[in-house]
């Protein structure tokens, strides 16, 4: 059990007592137990290590951890077993006595569940080779895959609350926010706003109660890091709320969480159960005359209620649409008192802040965008995960030192970076060194850090489609130009798509970005044109040949694409094509080449090309 | 005469009394029990909260996970995130839509399975990705996705 901890002392002293228990392990085998490595059966190893532990009587000796999000989801279910360090991927629960036997007994390598590495092209044996790992500067992400995100004395072990002490016992709220503030520490959550301006502002509020929010509504498509994040080490981002209560004076906090995680929902609400279990959550924290409740509030499904003041209403228990500013939360916020709110990984950046210095902070990331960011890497690249990088970081190093380059060789053609309110930048910027201002002069925002990367199979028309559909369907409806602009953007995107476009589209496109982006009520509104400004600024040709050639260049669009067609002299008659046509456009018998596609029922989905085996399969266009 | 909730849930929500804050917490309670948030369940939540019913519909309707309708005793959700998106996610929603017969939103008539699109998962580096029953399958392809969703017919025995 945790002793209740009433001074620094006791904090200390288990912080020793942890160490102790944690080092009286002659060996650890970490799994990930993130929501990627579950739907992979990562707990089904767990539970197979276990097992093979207890059936070689090593119980004691050898301990299983399940950890949270390691950040290697491609990979997915990852095990490392340490002190040596060794990496294992895609592990079954039939490599369970296999690693217990070779790894753990006698320290031999279980060769097949080895790393081919995408980035150095060797075979890896240890995690700190792992080139995913190697090229990235985990700050935030520290404690990520070292502990097991539902204990406390794990957090402890590692330092944790370590800077609330400091916070609470050395300094003054004045100081912790001086402190963010030298740090340069800006919102992660999108805007890059300073954290410790906004502190400052609730701070000097006069108001009471003040609240201070945790805005966990993660809703851009393709950003995860803030589900990695409560799930592996919700300790730090709670530890983050607790410090941004005492400089602004709260007394009551919210984790607002989307519902559709509820692996970070649990393991938050363990690590608030647990923090008050031992004072750390409660009346007269520390023996000071700091007193803080936290909830855990669910979201019920709405992309709007990651915007704050949406969030806010939600969180009163009505319908999650945004207010025009001023009065600005930190004036009236939750319940019309001040609040302070901040994204998940912002908190998670301010334990390290306090106890290390914003000195020592300030040195890492550029000049206007200080210290790290993490971007969820997906799509064509080869490996997929999540990358914590100083600010200043090219695009290149994230796609190609981190993310092993394109996957199947081939050409990057464009990243997507900050979901629906984000932009997509062409090759030519792969050099630019990422920070808050550079990507929005290239057309693109921070944002929650989405990094989607796509080869020439994409239609750049289509991504500009796909988002504008995306916001369309979650606009509140609240302000005109978001609820009637965007549909009327989405549905010339359509007309292209379809091939019913017309280069006056163009100008009626520019005209609608620039109308939303100016009078939206909100910044989900005001960012919404933006897949449609940066794919216009970089790939007006794609546009063009859509409208005037009637082609679409990559093939995506149905209507404009290129017919298949099968080459007789590559076919071999294998009928995997023919498998899977879903139209049964594809014709031929097995063993009898070649086969041939009826274009009247080809609907040009592109599923031959994927599954021939022999390059056989080609568009007509390209014959 | 419409359906009565349960006794334990009307005293848990009666313990609620007068705190409109808590409507979303408390819909989620009354669609947990009883799959869906029906008009007349509206009513009762208003009526205890002490706000017009109209608040309570225009919450129902405004957030995705409240439903209105009966729901299948499986529900797929299948992920329409950019990842997703890219890695084609729109062929495995044509297969299972042309298996099942429903569109996303929409329910079989046995009431087996109820077949809905999501903006993400947030598990993009498995991308393609959809979630049956609360468990997350990735990496799919089409015709997986149907066995799956067999499977877990299947399992019900």
């Amino acid at each position: 059990m945790i002793p209740k901890l009433s001074a620094r002392r006791e904090l200390d002293d288990l912080k020793q007592q942890e160490l102790s228990r944690l080092a009286a392990v002659e060996q650890r085998i970490t799994v990930c137990n993130g929501t990627g490595c579950r739907a992979c059966g990562g707990l089904e190893v767990k539970d197979a290590l276990i097992e093979e532990i207890g059936k070689h009587n090593l119980s004691g000796r050898v301990e299983v951890m399940p950890t949270g999000c390691q950040g290697y989801c491609q990979r997915a279910p990852l095990v490392v077993v340490e002190p040596a360090g060794i990496f294992y991927h895609g592990v079954a629960p039939e490599d369970a006595s296999r690693i217990v036997s070779q790894t753990i007994l006698q320290g031999d390598l279980v060769e097949d569940l080895l790393l081919d590495d995408p980035v150095s092209g060797k075979t890896i044996a240890r995690h700190d080779d792992v080139g995913f790992y190697a090229g990235q500067q985990r700050i935030v992400f520290a404690l990520n895959g070292k502990i097991d995100p539902t204990s406390i004395g794990d957090y402890i072990a590692h330092d944790g609350y370590q800077a609330l002490a400091k916070a609470l016992l050395d300094m003054e709220p004045e100081e912790i926010i001086d402190e963010i503030l030298r740090a340069g520490l800006r919102g992660r959550g999108g805007a890059g706003f300073p954290t410790g301006k906004k502190w400052h502002l609730c701070h000097t509020q006069q108001a009471q109660p003040k609240y201070v929010v945790c805005n966990a509504d993660e809703g851009d498509p393709g950003a995860f890091m803030d589900r990695s994040l409560i799930e592996a080490t919700p300790h730090a981002v709670l530890e983050g709320m607790l410090i941004a209560a005492r400089a602004i004076g709260a007394s009551e906090a919210y984790v607002y969480v989307r519902a559709e995680y509820p692996l970070a929902v649990e393991h938050m609400r363990k690590a608030i159960d647990d923090s008050r279990a031992c004072g750390l959550v409660g009346e007269a924290v520390f023996g000071t005359d700091f007193s803080i409740d936290v909830h855990v509030m669910e979201g019920a499904g709405a992309f709007v209620c990651g915007e704050e003041t949406a969030l806010l209403q939600s969180i009163e228990g009505k319908r999650g649409m945004p207010r025009p500013r001023p009065p600005f939360p930190a004036q009236s916020g939750l319940f019309g008192k001040p609040t302070n709110s901040n994204n998940v990984e912002t908190y998670a950046n301010v334990p390290p802040i306090v106890l290390r210095g914003a000195s020592w902070y300030a040195k890492i990331g550029t000049e206007t965008s200080k210290g790290t960011k993490i971007f969820s890497l997906t799509g064509k690249v080869a490996n997929n995960g999540l990358v914590e990088v100083p600010m200043g970081t090219t695009l290149r190093h994230i796609v190609y030192d981190v993310g092993g380059g394109m996957r199947n060789g081939r050409p990057f053609k464009a990243a997507q970076l900050g979901g629906p309110s984000g932009g997509c930048l062409p090759a030519e910027l792969l050099d630019v060194p990422i920070d808050f201002e550079s990507l929005s002069e290239h057309g693109a925002i921070m944002g929650s850090g989405g990094v989607i990367v796509l080869d020439d199979t994409a239609c750049m028309v289509s991504v500009a489609r796909y988002f504008l559909d995306f916001t369309a369907r979650e606009s509140c409806g609240k302000c005109l130009p978001c609820r009637v602009g965007i549909p009327m953007m989405r549905d010339i995107l359509v007309r292209i798509t379809e091939g019913k476009g017309e280069l006056a589209d163009l100008d009626r496109l520019h005209e609608l970005a620039d109308l939303v982006k100016s009078s939206a009520l909100c910044g989900l509104g005001q960012t919404a044109p933006n897949p449609v400004l940066s794919t216009l600024r970089y790939f007006e040709d794609e546009y063009r040949a859509h409208i005037v050639d009637g082609v679409c260049p990559s093939g995506v669009c149905e209507a404009l694409a290129p017919p298949y067609r099968i080459d007789p002299e590559a076919c071999r008659a294998c009928d995997q094509c023919a498998k899977a046509c879903p139209t049964g456009a594809v014709q031929g018998t097995p063993g009898a080449p070649p086969y041939a596609i009826d274009e009247t029922l080809c609907i040009r989905c592109g599923a031959c090309l994927e599954v021939c085996p022999f390059s056989a399969v080609v568009r007509q266009a390209e014959s | 005469m419409p359906e009565l909730l349960p006794s334990k849930l009307r005293e848990e929500i009666e313990g609620h009394a007068e705190h409109p804050e808590t409507l979303i917490h408390v819909l989620r309670r009354v669609q947990e029990t009883m799959g869906f948030i029906s008009p007349a369940s509206e009513a009762f939540v208003a009526d205890q909260l002490d706000i017009p019913i109209s608040r309570v519909h225009g919450v129902v309707t405004f957030y995705h996970l409240f439903y209105t309708t009966p729901r299948g005793r499986h529900t797929v959700r299948l992920c329409q995130g950019t990842a997703c998106h890219v890695a084609g996610a729109d062929r495995i929603l044509t297969a299972l839509s042309t298996h099942l017969g429903i569109v996303p939103g929409e329910t079989t008539d046995n009431l087996a399975i109820t077949l809905e699109t999501v903006a993400c998962l947030g598990a993009c580096a498995l991308a393609p990705v959809m979630v049956v029953d609360d468990i997350y399958h990735g990496l799919l392809t089409p015709d997986e996705a149907v066995a799956i969703v067999e499977r877990a017919l299947e399992e019900e025995g």
